[in-house]
């Protein structure tokens, strides 16, 4: 029976369960729905839930364990004399499952009898025409001991598959029983039905926690691997950043260090002035019509996708650098060389976080209760006095918080830099010249048909958790300042 | 009230320092006040009493134009300081308020030290030439708000640290301390225990020797304590203004008379 059917049935079973559980309830308390515990509607839910759930959850497990539990069965079985020269375990064992598949697809789709699919021997039958016939390329001829391994993964995965119907469906069935038998007017169906709420909502907050320890760890595997092929003191303390694929790469995130840092710099420096004057004029000046429209417009910048940014720094905003600063340029000088460069990436990528620091920081600002501001009025402070000795420093740990964020956003972003940054790893201080960045570096390096197994793209896995590193010792940061002002002001 | 005659006498001689007349405060399309005319003599507590809503908080913010702080508040009327109107184009209102002081309701220290605080005001209006005239101030002032000794051994620690009475006599001294010639108070004392109330009460009939002192407040005990003027507020309309002693004794008015009796309110 395929997947599909038992996800219906499982449906099924439950809607069923909630129509019978309520009915139920009702008729135990004589269809007076009052000298019931719970409202009917928690009765119908006690069963639904009660014979979804547990078969969900053994449905979700064994579909995530089953195919990794045949995997090491069948490549056990393979022989190693299977594995020719220049491939390897795990490329046999897709070209297995692919065959597993592709004779499935044929029995489904009615080129083959499954009777067929079962004799079938590579001997006597050019398996690859045969499924080519169907539409499954394969990439070579199926040689006997893949057949074998292809015929057994199959019948192990159809037996898998049976075995859990038949045991989730038993286990939906049981869940309706027990509680459908449970069911009487006194039975306390509402707190049974919130408990399962509260399980869900503990599991969706375990969920996101879980998935954020399993990027790390998957990172850190990769980045041990890493650090197992190339040398950790050149990675961390080496000035030059020249990977190729002759295998004498040198790979040194100190230049890569050095351009993220400068650009968000840069960014920062436009976006943080530009930010929290319009979030003071915004929230202490402007009229309430003004505000209304200013402030919508300016979150408009936040929607505007990076990559359009990118595009915006590519083509208009550096050029009209280079037409300032380069040779022949406004300005008689010849400080830049080409469109990209430090202040074309840093400057667009200051724009992009200046809705991000407005908006915050005006929240923050409105926050400030009035009373401080009359206080403040009440003793003859000028509006502008108020705003900088009262109103300020009251906000300022909730702005402090407002720019890191918006400093780790600047370290963290890719497409900016890019387009814009340009893609020379080195230590240079002119900020029109171009540089590259961590965010930049990865992207090229798990681009194109790099070995996954090479120190040149594995690399891709430290740099990616180094920034994960800065960033969390960024938010890290933020959390500290915030509480040790708090603690001084309240 | 007064113990003596001889002091009842001495205060019937004191200038008017703010004259009012005929104000009208109108919110938006709401009439908030009502012809109100009222003289608020020297060297005098004058309380504003009345039930929730009658519109004394209002005439208070009125005295020193922190009305114009809300957008649809509208000011008609006459109001006088020294002889010379207020609400004239020609005055800038923050220096009014430098002139005429407030203390809010809920005590609202700035989230800095207890000697900033104090020297914000006197910072702004550059009333101290050097650290020494600012220390002097400050000292000063928290000694005229009966605060000093309590925080003299801690003036960096945070105004927000202290507690609810010692912070309401803190914006108290803060206010003094710009060197105010009238100073408002919006029910200094509604969110003080017993014992803060009976502290602020103290140090009101101190200052009352230097300014002019206007005070709002619920509790008519208070008035009758610490105020030797009281005008009665009702439905925008100041009902009867006079003597604390007479208005509290011999009402003229019935209205007067039922709210202090606790027949209305």
């Amino acid at each position: 029976m395929p997947v599909s059917w038992l996800v219906l049935l499982l449906i099924g079973l439950s809607v069923i369960g909630y129509i019978l559980g309520r009915q139920r309830a009702l008729a135990s308390a004589g269809g007076d729905s009052r000298a019931l515990h719970s409202l009917p509607n928690f009765y119908g839910m006690n069963v639904a839930m009660s014979a979804l759930v547990p078969a969900a959850l053994i449905f979700g497990v064994w579909m995530l364990v089953q195919p990794s539990l045949i995997n090491g069965s069948v490549s056990g079985s393979i022989p190693a004399s299977a594995i020719t020269e220049g491939s390897s375990l795990d490329l046999v064992m897709s070209d297995v499952k692919r065959v597993a598949e592709g004779i499935d697809f044929a029995v489904t789709s009615g080129a083959m009898s499954a009777a067929d699919a079962k004799s079938l021997d590579a001997a006597t039958t050019d398996v690859r025409t045969v499924l080519a016939e169907v539409g499954v390329a394969l990439g070579s001829d199926v040689r006997p001991e893949i057949l074998q391994a292809a015929q057994d993964y199959r019948a192990m995965t159809a037996t898998g598959t049976t075995g859990m119907t038949i045991i989730v469906l038993l286990a939906a069935v049981a869940g309706f029983a027990i509680s459908y038998s449970k069911t009487n007017l006194h039975y306390r169906a509402r707190n049974v039905v919130e408990r399962g709420i509260l399980a869900l909502l503990i599991g969706a907050a375990s969920l996101a926690i879980l998935t954020t320890v399993g990027i790390v760890f998957s990172m850190l595997f990769e980045t041990v691997n890493f650090f197992g092929l190339h040398d950790w003191k050149d990675f961390f303390f080496g000035t030059v950043w020249a990977p190729n694929f002759r295998g004498d790469s040198e790979l040194a995130i100190l230049p890569l260090l050095w351009g993220t840092l400068y650009i968000s710099v840069v960014a920062l420096l436009v976006a943080v002035p530009i930010g929290l004057f319009a979030a003071i004029y915004l929230s202490e000046y402007a009229s309430k019509p003004v505000r209304g429209f200013a402030k919508p417009l300016l979150e408009i910048l936040a929607g505007i996708p990076t990559i359009v940014y990118g595009l915006f720094a590519l083509v208009t905003f550096g050029p009209f650098l280079l037409s300032m600063f380069g040779e022949g340029g406004s300005f008689g000088v010849n400080w830049m060389s080409d469109a990209r460069s430090v202040a074309t990436a840093g400057i667009v990528m200051g724009i992009m976080l200046i809705p991000f620091v407005s908006s915050l920081s005006d929240d923050i600002i409105n926050a400030v209760p009035q009373a401080m501001r009359d206080g403040s009025y009440g003793l003859g402070a000028t509006k502008s006095e108020t705003i900088r000795q009262v109103v300020l420093p009251a906000a300022l740990p909730g702005i402090v918080g407002a720019i890191l964020l918006a400093a780790s956003r600047a370290i963290g972003e890719t497409m900016i830099v890019v387009l814009g940054a340009g893609a020379i790893a080195r230590l240079a201080v002119n900020p029109l010249e171009a540089l590259t960045t961590i965010t930049t570096r990865i992207v090229s390096q798990l681009t194109g048909d790099g070995d996954f197994a090479s120190p040149e793209t594995l690399v891709a896995f430290a740099l990616g958790l180094t920034l994960f590193v800065l960033t969390l010792g960024l938010n890290v940061l933020a959390l500290y300042i915030v509480r040790k002002y708090r603690e001084q002001y309240e | 009230m007064y113990d003596s005659p001889a002091l009842e006498a001495a205060l019937d001689q004191k200038e008017n320092k703010i004259a009012a007349k005929d104000v009208q405060v109108f919110y938006g399309d709401t009439h908030a006040i009502k012809d109100v005319s009222v003289d608020i003599p020297e060297k005098t507590v004058t309380a504003f009493i009345g039930p929730s809503g009658c519109g004394k908080s209002t005439f208070l913010r009125c005295l020193n134009r922190m009305n114009d702080t809300i957008d649809i508040c509208r000011v008609k009327g006459d109001i006088l300081l020294d002889g010379e109107d207020i609400y004239d184009k020609r005055v800038d209102p923050v220096q009014l308020r430098a002139k005429v002081g407030m203390v809010f309701q809920k005590p609202n220290p700035f989230p800095k030290s207890i000697y900033d605080n104090i020297a914000y005001g006197p910072r702004i209006h550059g009333l101290a030439k050097t650290k020494a005239d600012l220390d002097e101030i400050v000292e000063k002032s928290l000694r005229r708000g009966a605060i000093w000794d309590e925080v003299k051994d801690r003036l960096h620690a945070p105004g927000t640290g202290l507690s609810g009475g010692q912070q309401q006599r803190l914006c108290i001294a803060r206010a003094v301390a710009t060197q105010p010639e009238v100073l408002l108070m919006d029910e200094p004392c509604s969110a003080l225990d017993p014992i803060a109330t009976a502290q602020v009460e103290e140090l009101i009939d101190e200052l009352r020797h230097k300014f002019a002192v206007v005070i709002v407040t619920h509790s008519m005990q208070q008035a009758a304590r610490v105020s030797q003027k009281t005008a009665f507020f009702h439905l925008g309309n100041l009902v009867e203004f006079g003597d604390t002693g007479q208005i509290f004794t011999n009402p003229v008015d019935p209205r007067t008379e039922s709210y202090i009796t606790g027949r209305i309110g």
